[in-house]
């Protein structure tokens, strides 16, 4: 740079003369991942009350051990250490929370609500020394797409679960097909999710995007375009299926526990 | 018409404060207008870069209200009604004289980046064959007009002056557009890694929404760019993969 000439002022933290409420943005990431983050642990940790009929919350699923009879392998296998907190959800929740923590969008709004780097766009910095990604513990961040390979096995779950959410107790030991609102539930929670996977930036990568061309097969460029469609949105992809992992965890639950009855539709 | 403070930093290397100044506004102005207006009645001697007046040149940027935008594309009606606009130069930039700031860095970092180098020609005739859907992904990149804003509002250069480590949103652009061509056959994902410091960028997408062009800087280039030197460098299933395919 031109080392004769100087910058101008560098600006103090939260300095900026921005007319918008630029910090609202972040009031809302602290507080819904914070939010999130709170009721995802309480209800990990509950170990009851994650099942209602068909339904499966998704925090639980796919349940390995448990007391439900969504269970694979039956209730908590006796080799596992006493110390060690037990509760199907603590086995599956660390695939998503990788993979959230980990997201190229997600990765943004917590550097700039939480950590204040920036605090928004054009707005003074807290601190001077800056080492991005480029080190640990940040360059981490890399492994993005592990998550993301994980959390597409955990995808195929979720789907089969809202599948068995169609099917109810016909109370002759077998089942029958019908729909209820929290089928209707389940269904909306597993199309968002596959929409904020589908639109994952490290999906687009890998079914196409490390290529220069393609153009040489169809059902890349298909699925490259696909992923690109749903990239665009994939801020909104992300917040939608948050939420929507929350309410229909606090749904099944509520059915569970008999606050609420689910209505069969069908 | 309605009058209008402008408040304009005034001043020379670094050093200035903002000055005011009343003019009018009618309908249809843009901030470059108002500025040249400022500039033929009351300050004869303000500096300011302009030409195009049409959001081609990339000459007019400055912080307008604090966000960096361009002069003659920021409509007089967008900002707020009976409020003084504050104008002010950028500030990743060495700053000249008042609205002027010195974007040559940006000439010498361009210099810096592995020329294209396309692969030897398809046809006799010297030229090549490419699939649309092949070009399509980098010529949105092709748009940008070197108004240096991404740069500017980019808290890695404007915050942290990593001029020396760090290409800036532009240069991840430029280098995609490159990277990402069906002929070019260079590879530049080790300087982007090391030279060119990739990892500095954190995400916060302030650079696309500062793009007067519009291009998806971080989502189309740079996330792209990223993943590409993840698979270089970071992911050791990739290099497995590659070890065994016999590939280095």
């Amino acid at each position: 740079m031109h080392r004769s000439l100087p910058v101008m002022d560098q600006r103090k933290f939260g300095e900026t003369l921005r007319r918008d409420a630029w910090w609202v943005p972040n009031v809302f990431v602290v507080t819904i991942l914070t939010s999130f983050l709170v009721y995802a642990t309480y209800a990990a940790f509950a170990n009851a009350h994650y099942t209602s009929g068909p339904y499966l919350s998704p925090f639980y699923s796919p349940e390995i051990w448990g007391d439900s009879p969504h269970a694979w392998f039956g209730p908590k296998p006796v080799w596992w250490p006493g110390w060690l907190p037990f509760s199907p959800a603590l086995i599956i929740l660390p695939i998503p929370a990788l993979f959230r923590f980990t997201c190229y969008y997600y990765r943004g709004a917590y550097y700039k609500a939480f950590w204040a780097d920036p605090p928004s766009c054009a707005v003074g910095e807290p601190r001077k020394t800056y080492w991005g990604e480029k080190s640990f513990p940040l360059v981490m961040q890399n492994f993005h797409r592990y998550g993301l390979l994980l959390s597409f096995i955990l995808l195929v779950f979720l789907w089969h679960d809202a599948w068995l959410a169609f099917w109810f107790s016909s109370g002759n030991g077998g089942t029958q097909f019908g729909i209820g609102v929290g089928t209707i539930v389940m269904l909306v929670n597993v199309l968002l999710l596959s929409g904020y996977t589908i639109g994952c930036h490290s999906m687009r990568h890998v079914i196409g995007g490390f290529r220069d061309k393609l153009s040489g097969s169809r059902a890349r460029k298909v699925a490259y375009d696909c992923s690109s469609a749903c990239n665009r949105g994939h801020m909104n992809w992300a917040w939608c299926s948050l939420f929507s992992v929350a309410l229909t965890d606090v749904y099944i639950r509520l059915c569970a526990l008999g606050v609420i009855t689910d209505l069969r539709i069908l | 018409m309605a009058s209008t403070t402008f408040k304009i930093w005034r001043g020379e290397r670094g050093q200035g404060a903002f000055t005011d100044y009343a003019t009018e506004v009618t309908e249809g102005m843009v901030v470059l207008d108002a500025v040249h207006q400022i500039q033929a009645s009351e300050a004869g001697d303000l500096a300011v870069r302009w030409n195009c007046k049409a959001g081609k040149c990339g000459s007019c940027s400055a912080e307008i209200n604090g966000r960096p935008k361009l002069m003659c594309m920021t409509r007089m009606d967008e900002l707020p009604a009976g409020e003084a606009v504050t104008i002010e130069p950028m500030r990743a930039f060495p700053h000249v004289r008042d609205l002027v700031t010195d974007v040559s860095w940006n000439y010498e970092v361009k210099k810096k980046i592995k020329k294209f180098t396309p692969r030897p020609p398809d046809a006799p005739d010297g030229t090549w064959r490419m699939a649309q859907a092949d070009v399509d992904r980098v010529q949105e990149f092709r748009k940008c007009i070197e108004c240096y804003l991404c740069q500017d509002v980019c808290h890695v250069l404007r915050d942290h002056h990593k001029h020396d480590e760090f290409i800036g949103p532009r240069f991840l652009v430029y280098a995609a557009a490159l990277e990402m061509h069906p002929l070019d056959t260079e590879d530049r994902l080790r300087d982007l890694k090391d030279n060119h410091s990739i990892g500095y960028c954190n995400i916060t997408k302030c650079c696309t929404s500062a793009c007067p062009e519009h291009i998806t800087i971080t989502d189309n280039a740079i996330i792209p760019l990223k993943e590409r030197v993840v698979d270089e460098f970071y992911d050791p299933v990739v290099k497995l993969v590659r070890l065994l395919r016999g590939k280095k």
